[in-house]
């Protein structure tokens, strides 16, 4: 199920503002692929190209094209609603529903899909999916209570629950950790690493470790310069990026010279 | 008051017990007028209960020309009290589903240069005066509703809603002319409420591949659920209470009628319709019994906008 994605000549624009221009990258299947950058370099927004979510914000919309194993996201009469049920999201901030039960929060997406779950079939959803976010053998006594009654570490993985319930072929997340404490973190990152078997991940995080722990392949993104918009300065293997960048600007951002 | 201001050299001289932080005199004139104009709104509350209580009392043991033909007080009120709650459950029955699809077109459906205009436009609703929404819906509406009403009595008789004689100044129109008058409160707190939802859950709901309904079925509708039912309790009190259009809409005289029916010409009456018809040629018992049926609106409002409130309040905490 998991897919690779190609992404040619993205132009990103809020309006008439240019916010990300001529990003081109190949993420792999089955592989953790980070962003890092400093704030505001449009890396979030490059995200949530890849599965239709920027338009939630009015006046957003791209010029080129985000290719999903052969498939155009951007194609003529392609339903963004379909899209994000291919592709799922995880968020900075974890949002279960305040008012469902962990076991309807896991189930929520498949609802969505109009059919009628038989309650077998919903607890093997729900066990599979809790399992698979590491989230299982905490909460397995407490299904029927809300989702709000868990630790911003759990309510983060219940998230990431959510979203592989409904089996999506890429996994993105935008700063999954950033509002988590390290042993949440460290949660999560263990998590992110046995999901890859299964799924393409992207990931967005301010935590240069976190990328160096996590990801295959890093991009870094940054501003051409003040008030112009954010660009893709170089794409390449984690271990390289972090080791010998390609780019002067990827090394001194790494190092801590400037962002 | 200037030592108050500015404690100044003799600060140091006080004993250590009794030094106080300065007072500043915009910050105690703030509070003192705020805490008066408190009382005086709590004191207005008090006199008008008080007022109604001595004056209404007195008709509890009123009876025959006093209670406008009913044998005691009570059954007069009851009949009133009947009246005034059918006719606001219809408007809130009407009024309910055009407030929530209003609210909603304007707080999540509209895009932003639709949606403010639009706004505007309901609350403007809010400044028509009563007297014109009755002139409009003796004049415009009644005739208008009257070809449906012979329709519905015509094949739906065996409904009790829909028996009796056809009239065009009937409850149901009263009812429509209430709904339309407490749309612009309800519509205003749905769309407050409605455009508070947290956008980290319509997100959540979105990302999960949800349609723009399915969003607001998922993430909107449960969080706004108490505020909901506070805006719509708050428009009943706002229905309750209306007089001048009822009273000019409505064919009912006297108590009215005991009737289901919403569509006839013998229609149960309200009791704010029937003190504003009935109270210029009333004197001695008859305004006892007319103040002590305002008593009972006073309470019934009051216990409505409070619940309003109540949950209101509620479902904040819960966040």
């Amino acid at each position: 199920m998991a897919k690779s994605i190609d992404v040619k000549d993205l132009d990103i624009y809020y309006g008439d503002f240019l916010a990300v221009q001529g990003v081109n990258v190949h993420i792999k299947a089955r592989s953790v692929t980070a962003f890092i950058g400093p704030s505001g370099c449009g890396k979030s927004t490059v995200l949530r190209s890849l599965n239709r979510m920027h338009e939630v914000i009015p006046g957003a919309r791209v010029e080129g094209k985000v290719v999903v194993d052969g498939q155009s996201l951007y194609g003529a009469g392609v339903d963004p609603v379909a899209v994000r049920r291919q592709i799922g999201m995880v968020f900075q901030r974890p949002n279960p529903f305040p008012t469902m039960s962990i076991y309807e929060n896991v189930l929520a997406g498949n609802r969505l899909n109009a059919r009628k779950l038989k309650k077998p079939e919903a607890d093997t959803i729900v066990e599979k999916s809790l399992r698979g976010a590491n989230l299982w053998n905490e909460v397995k006594d407490r299904l029927a209570k809300p989702g709000m009654g868990l630790s911003g570490g759990q309510q983060q993985r219940l998230c990431i629950a959510r979203a592989i319930a409904v089996e999506p072929e890429v996994l993105l997340m935008d700063e999954p950790c950033s509002a988590l404490d390290p042993i949440s973190t460290a949660a999560v990152e263990d998590l992110i690493h046995e999901l890859k078997s299964d799924y393409t991940i992207v990931i967005v995080t301010h935590n240069m470790q976190q990328a160096a722990r996590v990801s295959d392949d890093t991009g870094f993104f940054n501003l051409k310069a003040v008030g112009e918009p954010g660009h893709l300065v170089e794409f390449n293997p984690t271990t390289k990026v972090f080791s010998n960048p390609d780019e002067s600007a990827t090394e001194a951002y790494i190092s801590g010279r400037f962002g | 008051m200037s030592t108050m201001v500015d404690p100044g050299p003799e600060a140091p001289e006080a004993p250590p017990v009794e030094a106080k932080p300065p007072t500043r005199l915009g910050d105690l004139l703030f509070s003192k007028v705020s805490l008066v104009s408190g009382l005086i709104v709590i004191l207005f509350l008090a006199g008008v209960g008080t007022f109604l209580l001595i004056q209404g009392l007195p008709a509890l043991d009123a009876s025959g020309e006093a209670t406008y033909g009913e044998p005691d007080i009570w059954k007069f009120v009851g009949m009133l009290l009947y009246g005034t709650i059918y006719a606001s459950l219809i408007a809130i029955v009407i009024v309910t589903p055009l407030a929530v699809g209003l609210a909603l077109v304007i707080s999540h459906y509209a895009p932003k240069a639709l949606a403010k205009p639009v706004g505007y436009l309901v609350d403007l609703l809010a400044a028509v005066p009563s007297v014109v929404f009755g002139l409009w819906g003796l004049e415009v509406l009644a005739p208008k509703l009257l070809p449906a009403y012979k329709w519905l009595n015509e094949h739906f008789s065996w409904i009790p809603l829909f028996d009796g004689s056809v009239n065009s100044r009937s409850l149901l129109t009263a009812s429509i002319v209430l709904a339309l008058m407490a749309l612009p409160i309800v519509t205003a707190l749905l769309r407050e409420i409605f455009a508070q939802t947290p956008r980290a859950h319509e997100e959540a709901a979105l990302a999960l591949g949800a349609t723009r309904w399915e969003m607001i079925r998922l993430a909107v509708f449960p969080y706004a659920r108490s505020g909901m039912v506070a805006a719509i309790l708050l428009g009943l009190g706002r229905a309750l209470g209306e007089t001048m259009a009822v009273a000019m809409v409505l064919s009912a005289t006297g108590t009215g009628y005991l009737t289901l029916s919403i569509i006839s010409a013998e229609n149960p009456n309200t009791i704010a319709a029937f003190i504003a018809n009935n109270y210029a040629n009333a004197s001695g018992d008859k305004i006892n019994t007319m103040i002590f049926a305002g008593l009972a609106l006073f309470l019934l409002t009051f216990v409505v906008n409070f619940a309003g409130r109540w949950i209101a309040t509620r479902g904040q905490n819960k966040g």
